[in-house]
């Protein structure tokens, strides 16, 4: 089945011992000019790039707090090197958060600091060359961006942030990652991550409608660029297309239907992920979010939601208001954006929703928390929302559910090991070796408590399990999508039963 | 005598050097833009909110601890004997002595032994543990020898080769004051002269090195941000600037 390796999951995870180059060799496809342009980025790598790189470097240092304080303030104390699901799975010491770190903050050291400038061999600082941006594209392609490091970090050193700038400084010198630049150039042209068209939306969004009234004798709208409805639902563009995440759409809409809110998605908006923040552009990531700003005032919508999606939550949580507000135009009484799962549970808060839990008696749940909504967002007005709310809309809908070990969940949650930008075939063996620990985890579940499925709340989380399961002996179905599980169980008013 | 003079012109020197380089490196820090809301969460909604959790960040290590108890357990007892001991110190650099710091003498004292036993334990992972080895470069022993060489030296002052305290706090207090034309005589101990030199290095060290933790654990956005993006909006000047040229 796979050419390398496949990790054994064992009973008591160990630390594995470092394994210098153990992934030298994965990196994923350079984009080709055709797929950077449209971004803002040279075609191909540019004249006298390694001058370029250091100054992009120096520009971000100073437009970033996070980057300088971060590339000051590591001290080499060890406590990030176990925590990183690359590493864990993977064995390359580079995968280990500091070391990460270092292959920026050595070249950081020796043009910003004098130390570096006069005695780069003591304190570790190299020159900008082919042999560090070969490093770069490698092992900045082999962080996901989960922010488990900088929950452990004692100053909060945050990985992602420094995977981001050394992503955009090498897009802006032309070296750029063909998955992600790709997918941002099909949203500006047609409109979300997978390319597809206004028509195609319609159909599919027609074929459910047809499909849930055959299931349920209820005609439940799955309406499209529908001016003057209330909400704006914006969400993952592979909800719209493979499963489980369509099962998850069948029962955004259901929530909708039985709570009287009049809704649609938009053509022009019709993506939640924002790759921009993979690839760590403020300007690519902006004009993303803009879109969703003008299809809210096109539509004349009151609300945004956002579906399943975690990365797209983040954006949506901590950055929309600042790259696409003020919200001024949207109903004041909602939060702007509000998530699915919000809505959902302040309906059952009120009382709105009826369940037959019985309908989910077929399976037993486990729930993984997905990184981004986990350890870069929230969920309702508490801290810590963002682990409740779901786990509410879950055991309200199912009745055998069991979380897995407590230093496995929560914000201690493993990356599902496709987040950030690695969701791609040319990096296959990265997720699956940096599933490994989360594998780890759902099997003790599976032979302590008999889980047969793992609810996620994110498309990359979904097709990344759909895709890595089988690889460990799981069913590829085993994912399932909370609100696929609210579409199970949810009783419609004038239901077949 | 040139011995004294030279110590003095390091001091001088080595004192200018620290509250420099660190005061430009804390207004490089605050002056900074942090354009995006990034606390690691979940994360306090309120600035009360991030106090208690920077203060427990600080004084018990609160991530640290989370994330590996030997790490911890060495790194806590060196900080806090550091402290214990910088505290006690004092008596040397005021007149009349504070009370507080007279009643913390024996403490700080005995906190030498937490803050080199701390760094050792430390310095041993450092050695032992593969994944440490590995990210170690050679000015992270270095700066571990020199700490510790602070350390011993200070304690074998403390505790076995008493110098002439009284002398040395008169030069301090000379140099304190800018009183240079009745410049005391530093006692010519070779210990002392050690430990002031190691300490004087460290100084001068401090703004250009990962000693940057100090300050810098304050302005990390992941620590020191409030969770409210979605009821305040949040602009950097720069990004201000960029929406202001077109929409």
């Amino acid at each position: 089945m796979a050419n390398f390796e496949i990790p054994v999951l064992r009973e008591v995870p160990e630390i594995p011992r470092v394994k210098p180059e153990a992934m030298a060799h994965s990196a994923p496809f350079v984009s080709a000019a055709k797929f950077q342009e449209p971004l803002g980025y040279p075609g191909a790598l540019v004249e006298n790039w390694e001058q370029r790189a250091v100054e992009k470097l120096g520009e971000l240092v100073g437009k970033y707090r996070s980057l300088q304080v971060f590339l000051d303030s590591c001290v080499k104390c060890g406590a990030c090197t176990d925590k990183c699901h690359y590493y864990l799975g993977t064995s390359d010491p580079k995968n280990m958060p500091v070391a990460r770190q270092d292959l920026l903050r050595k070249v950081y050291r020796r043009y910003y600091t004098l130390p570096g400038r006069w005695f780069p061999k003591l304190v570790g600082a190299v020159d900008m060359s082919k042999e560090v941006l070969d490093d770069w594209y490698t092992y900045y392609h082999q962080c996901s961006q989960c922010r488990r490091c900088s929950v452990f970090c004692p100053y909060g050193i945050d990985t992602a942030e420094i995977s981001m700038a050394a992503r955009e400084i090498m897009d802006s010198i032309g070296k750029g990652q063909k998955y992600c630049n790709e997918i941002i150039g099909k949203v500006f042209k047609i409109g979300n991550n997978l390319g597809l068209p206004e028509a195609a939306l319609g159909d599919t969004l027609q074929g459910l409608e047809e499909e849930v009234e055959e299931d349920t004798g209820v005609r439940v709208r799955y309406p499209l660029d529908e001016k003057g409805a209330e909400v704006l639902l914006v969400t993952p563009s592979a909800d719209f297309f493979a499963e489980p995440h369509v099962d998850g759409l069948v029962g955004y809409g259901k929530v909708f239907h039985a709570a009287g809110i009049s809704w649609t998605v938009s053509s022009y908006a019709s993506e939640a992920g924002n790759f921009g923040m993979f690839i760590g552009s403020y300007e690519n990531m902006r004009r993303i979010s803009l879109r969703i700003r003008q299809a809210a005032l096109d539509l004349g919508v009151k609300r945004i939601v956002f579906g399943e999606c975690g990365h797209a939550w983040r954006v949506a949580y901590s950055f929309l208001n600042t790259l696409a507000g003020p919200f001024d135009f949207l109903d004041p009484r909602y939060p702007v954006p509000q998530h699915i799962c919000e809505l959902t549970y302040s309906l059952m808060q009120e009382g709105r929703l009826r369940f037959d839990k019985s309908k989910n008696d077929h399976m037993v749940l486990t729930y993984h928390d997905s990184c981004n909504v986990a350890r870069a967002s929230r969920m309702g007005p508490e801290p810590g929302g963002q682990f409740k709310i779901p786990r509410a809309i879950i055991r309200a809908t199912c009745s055998n559910f069991y979380d897995m070990p407590p230093d496995t969940i929560h914000d201690a949650t493993f990356c599902c090991g496709g987040g950030g930008g690695l969701l791609t075939d040319d990096l296959i063996e990265l997720r699956v070796k940096g599933a490994q620990p989360r594998m780890e985890a759902l099997k003790s579940v599976i032979d302590d408590h008999g889980v047969t499925n793992i609810a996620a709340i994110c498309a990359i989380c979904k097709s990344q399990f759909t895709k890595v399961l089988p690889y460990y002996g799981f069913g590829m179905d085993m994912i399932v999508s909370v609100h696929q599980l609210v579409s199970n169980a949810i009783i419609l008013d004038g239901q077949a039963q | 005598m040139i011995v004294t003079v030279l110590y003095a012109l390091i001091f001088y020197v080595a004192t200018v050097l620290f509250v420099a380089g660190l005061a430009v490196k804390i207004v490089q820090f605050a002056r900074t833009p942090a354009p995006l809301k990034i606390p690691t969460t979940p994360a306090p909604t309120t600035r009360a909110g991030v106090v208690v959790r920077m203060g427990r960040e600080v004084v018990l290590f609160e991530s640290l601890f989370r994330s590996n108890k030997w790490i911890w357990i060495f790194g806590w007892l060196f900080h806090f004997g550091m402290f214990l001991v910088l505290a006690r110190h004092l008596r040397y650099f005021t007149e009349p002595v504070w009370t507080w710091v007279a009643l913390i003498q024996p403490f700080g004292m005995y906190a030498s032994f937490a803050m080199v036993g701390g760094l050792i334990g430390l310095w041993a992972r450092r050695v032992l543990v593969d994944r440490v080895r590995y990210i170690s470069a050679p000015s992270d022993h270095l700066m571990l020898a020199l700490l510790v060489g602070i350390g011993l030296s200070g304690m074998s002052m403390t505790f076995l080769y008493h110098t002439d305290i009284v002398a040395l706090k008169a030069f301090f207090l000379g140099l304190i004051r800018f009183d240079w034309g009745n410049l005391t005589y530093l006692p010519a101990d070779p210990l002392l002269l050690l430990h002031l030199l190691l300490v004087a290095t460290l100084m001068v060290v401090f703004p250009f090195s990962k000693l940057l933790h100090a300050p810098g654990v304050f302005f990390s956005p992941t620590r020191n941000q409030v969770d409210n993006p979605r009821e305040r909006r949040h602009l950097a000047p720069w990004a201000a600037q960029l929406e202001s040229g077109g929409r």
